[in-house]
């Protein structure tokens, strides 16, 4: 605590006040989005919650065993932590200003989290044309909305991956744009996170007899 | 209608013309509205303002004018909410016996819950935003907040909300399921029509720009301190808004779920809180109080930090217990979240629970009234001078403890039982929220309006208005307490039992005089712009103050500082003055500012299409306003020229204009 006595004579040398020349601020932008992705942590916090609550209020419709098929799910997961990697690559070659070999890495990083989507999708269709959709229990609910709000978040990744490269193409790998690509590298590895917690919450508890 | 059923239905949802304007009393509201509103274009018209608002206001990321904006917003949006409360009022008067008043319970109960809604979304948000915004980055000697852009994005988004709730009022209805809109009441089944869903995205839209603020000024806290600026060295006030912003990032998101789990259960049929297939109401509560509970603390903290800056500056004493001021807003901070259940005691969690809630609850109090020494310390010895900002602490202080103490009360779980959802505690609440966030953010208005305008608000009217204000707070709810303790419960729109009338008709009384506080206000806005030369803030620091905003001019200059302060005290401005500092005449250099933009407002008026579409069910309606607000924001980031220098001839230029005006003090 700074209890600093006022006194207006004794210091040998007269208090500045202001900071000659130019002040710089440092950029908040990486603290700014971390914080974001911290409410978003709260935002499945609640949806994990949730399923917590009611993940096993089948109502009389099927249990988690039944509808999950982990083989899928287990590809799933795969291709999603190796995007994880895919972009840790993209960014080490963005550190060395290759845009090019960059680029390469956005490109599969864009077509493992594609596929990853693709996948859930298949498996919502699915679940769905068995009778097993958001409406039918409580369970399927909390389910759908926790694991389909992720797959909303990927997909919004994806989008913002494809508006970064077209930007990168455009300017080139200049400050804004790395600052961009290291946000979207924290979200994206922030997702992979989640889904860590998805896949062993939902789909392997979820089997557990 | 010459269109084919099917596609009027696909285009206007479920809209139709009986929606529209659906009752008489509406009707009445709705062409005073419509005049007001016509006069208001007209005049701006008429005056050529269209492109001054638009350029240096609606477009502007400088966040003193964004402050300003939000606190405009929370005034406006406060008569709304005040008209609400008087007809609740008025209504609960004469309703006794064969007379069933004036209003329909179907109206009442849209009347209460919108009460509740503007209140704290639209009225005691927008004004601690604001307040935060104007007042936190001149504190911490920033030019401007982290983010700039998103600051004008989350005020328009916060505008978007209001515009949905004030649409419900003239274009369908406002749900009646109370503030909360617990379910099962407000699932489709028992709400069907389009009330909810209004207040689902209204509170959806403007929560996402609260959010975003959150995070904003957050990082501005953080990264954006004048050097030497320790966190123990921020004024209380900024301590405080970093509490906030950090109670709004980790408890929004919250209500966000919350949200959306019940939109889902309206919209896609899913059954998190409905009574079959293994829905749980319950859960809602939880969350949705998760959020809550700390939510008053969001309002509250920032009073309670310019109830400090205050105390501090018309005392003319350094704030006594600087280090416990702050330690008690942390500790606050923290037990906010450990004390929801209190809000539904009598739901059935078991002794244990209600207990340990109890505690928590009973614990906040500490804190709170290690605060309230720590001003009363401040004033002792102090030479107090009774400035209207003065006086709504003191009134605070005095009705705070009243409030402090019936909160204590109803924190003892066998007492909740007879006092849950009774008058009581509507009283409590009010007694809270009006004493501590209300009088509070009055105090703030006065204390820095000369800094926003550069001209005092007129003392005379903000007396009565204080006045007006204080002794109407004790007519309208000291009533409520009396009937609460005799078992009346909230929200009833009729009684039966003639002993009682008499406790409405003082609480009427009450809000009769709030309103000539409400007027007061208004009448002194008005005399003081009329009297602004009378009024002139020449110095900058018209209340001999203690921090960094009150070393610059009033209004401060666009870039805040020309020199970046450095600070070595707690009260930096005060020690400045110590030390007899003069400010540089010379040697200013060009300054690094962002450009206005319009892509805030053009995205939150994308976004308010989309909730309304949304409401109405107009599902192609949505989908292209949704494409819209979603290439609006990729534009945007297509967009690299975000900042200029602002010439140092310019700087230079405001400079001198200001040692002028500091010649002829």
């Amino acid at each position: 605590m700074s209890d600093t006595t006022m006194t207006m004579s004794g210091s040998p040398e007269p208090l500045k006040f202001h900071v000659e020349g130019e002040h710089h601020v440092e950029n908040g932008t990486l603290l700014g989005f971390w914080l974001y992705l911290m409410s978003d942590c709260l935002v499945f916090a609640c949806l994990f919650a949730a399923y917590g609550v009611l993940g096993r209020d089948y109502a009389g419709g099927p249990s988690a065993a039944q509808v999950l098929e982990l083989p899928v799910v287990a590809i799933n997961t795969t291709l999603l932590l190796l995007s994880s990697i895919t972009y840790g690559f993209a960014v080490l070659e963005m550190q060395q200003n290759r845009s090019g070999p960059m680029m390469g890495w956005l490109v599969i990083t864009g077509l493992l989290g594609a596929s990853f989507i693709g996948l859930e999708l298949t498996e919502f269709s699915h679940l769905v044309s068995i009778g097993a959709g958001p409406q039918r229990s409580a369970f399927l609910s909390s389910f759908f909305t926790l694991v389909g709000t992720h797959g909303l978040h990927v997909t919004c990744g994806l989008i913002w991956l494809v508006v970064l490269m077209v930007q990168v193409s455009k300017k080139g790998l200049i400050p804004a744009n790395k600052r961009r690509l290291m946000c979207l590298s924290m979200f994206w590895h922030f997702l992979d996170v989640v889904w860590v917690g998805v896949f062993s919450f939902v789909y392997l508890m979820g089997v557990l007899p | 209608m010459s269109l084919h059923p099917d596609l009027t239905q696909l285009i206007f949802g479920r809209l139709t013309w009986h929606e529209i304007l659906p009752e008489p009393i509406v009707v009445g509201t709705f062409i005073v509205v419509a005049l007001g509103g016509l006069a208001l274009l007209a005049v701006i018209t008429y005056f050529k303002l269209w492109g001054y608002l638009w350029r240096e206001w609606f477009t502007s990321i400088d966040h003193k004018k964004i402050g300003v904006m939000y606190i405009i917003l929370g005034l406006v949006m406060l008569l709304r909410g005040f008209s609400d409360a008087i007809m609740m009022r008025a209504q609960q008067a004469i309703s006794f016996g064969h007379n069933v008043g004036y209003l329909p319970p179907d109206h009442y109960d849209q009347i209460f819950t919108a009460h509740g809604v503007i209140m704290i979304f639209f009225v005691a948000m927008p004004l601690v935003t604001g307040m935060m915004n104007f007042v936190m980055p001149l504190q911490i000697g920033a030019r401007d907040v982290a983010f700039p852009f998103l600051n004008n994005f989350s005020f328009w988004m916060t505008v978007s909300g209001a515009v949905l709730v004030m649409m419900s009022l003239f274009v369908g209805e406002f749900a009646r399921t109370g503030w909360l809109a617990y379910p099962p009441l407000s699932g489709i089944v028992s709400s069907p029509d389009a009330g909810v869903d209004y207040y689902i995205w209204a509170l959806q839209i403007a929560g996402v720009g609260t959010l975003l603020s959150g995070v904003n000024l957050l990082t501005t806290i953080i990264k954006m301190r004048a050097p030497g600026m320790t966190l123990m060295r921020m004024p209380v006030f900024t301590w405080t808004a970093l509490c906030t912003n950090v109670l709004i990032v980790a408890a929004f998101p919250v209500l966000t779920v919350a949200l959306a789990m019940l939109a889902l259960d309206r919209y896609a049929g899913t059954n998190f809180f409905t009574t079959v297939l293994g829905g749980n109401a319950m859960m809602y509560v939880n969350l949705i109080w998760i959020w809550g509970h700390p939510e008053v603390y969001i309002l509250i903290l920032p009073a309670f930090g310019i109830f400090s800056e205050v105390t501090a500056t018309f005392s003319q004493k350094r704030l006594f217990g600087y280090a416990s001021m702050v330690y008690a807003t942390v500790v606050i901070t923290v037990l906010s979240y450990l004390v929801w259940l209190h809000h539904f005691f009598t739901m059935g969690s078991g002794a244990s629970v209600n207990s340990f809630f109890g505690i928590t609850t009973m614990i906040i109090s500490i804190p709170t009234g290690a605060k309230i020494f720590n001003w009363l310390f401040t004033m002792f010895r102090g030479r107090i001078t009774f400035e209207v900002p003065m006086l709504w602490t003191v009134g605070f202080i005095v009705t705070f403890a009243i409030g402090g103490m019936t909160g204590v009360l109803l924190a003892v779980p066998p007492a909740d039982f007879s006092l849950h959802n009774s008058l009581f505690l509507i009283a409590h609440f009010h007694n809270v929220i009006i004493g501590g966030v209300l009088f509070g953010l009055f105090a703030g208005i006065n204390y820095w309006f000369p800094k926003a305008f550069g001209f005092k608000l007129d003392p005379f009217w903000g007396k009565c208005s204080f006045w007006f204000w204080l002794i109407g707070f004790y007519f309208a709810f000291m009533p409520l307490y009396v009937l609460g303790l005799m078992g009346v419960t909230r929200r009833l729109s009729h009684f039966d039992d003639p002993s009682l009338q008499i406790w409405f008709e003082l609480a009427a009384f009450g809000a009769f005089l709030i309103l000539l506080g409400i007027f007061s206000m208004l009448i002194q806005f008005a005399v003081s712009f009329m009297r602004r030369e009378q009024l002139r803030d020449k110095t900058g620091d018209p209340w001999n103050g203690r921090t960094l905003e009150w070393s610059t001019s009033s209004p401060p200059p666009k870039y805040n500082f020309a020199f970046t302060p450095l600070v070595h005290d707690i009260d930096a401005w005060w020690q400045m003055k110590q030390h007899r500092y003069q400010r540089p005449l010379g040697g200013f250099r060009s300054i690094h500012m962002p450009k206005n933009t319009g892509a805030g407002i053009i995205m939150a008026g994308f976004a308010t299409v989309f909730g309304f579409a949304m409401i109405w069910y107009m599902w192609p309606l949505a989908i292209i306003s949704f494409v819209a607000l979603l290439a609006t924001a990729i534009g945007h980031t297509f967009n690299y020229q975000r900042d200029y220098y602002l010439p140092t001839e310019e700087v230079a230029q405001a400079e001198a204009s200001r040692t002028e005006l500091l010649a002829h003090v």
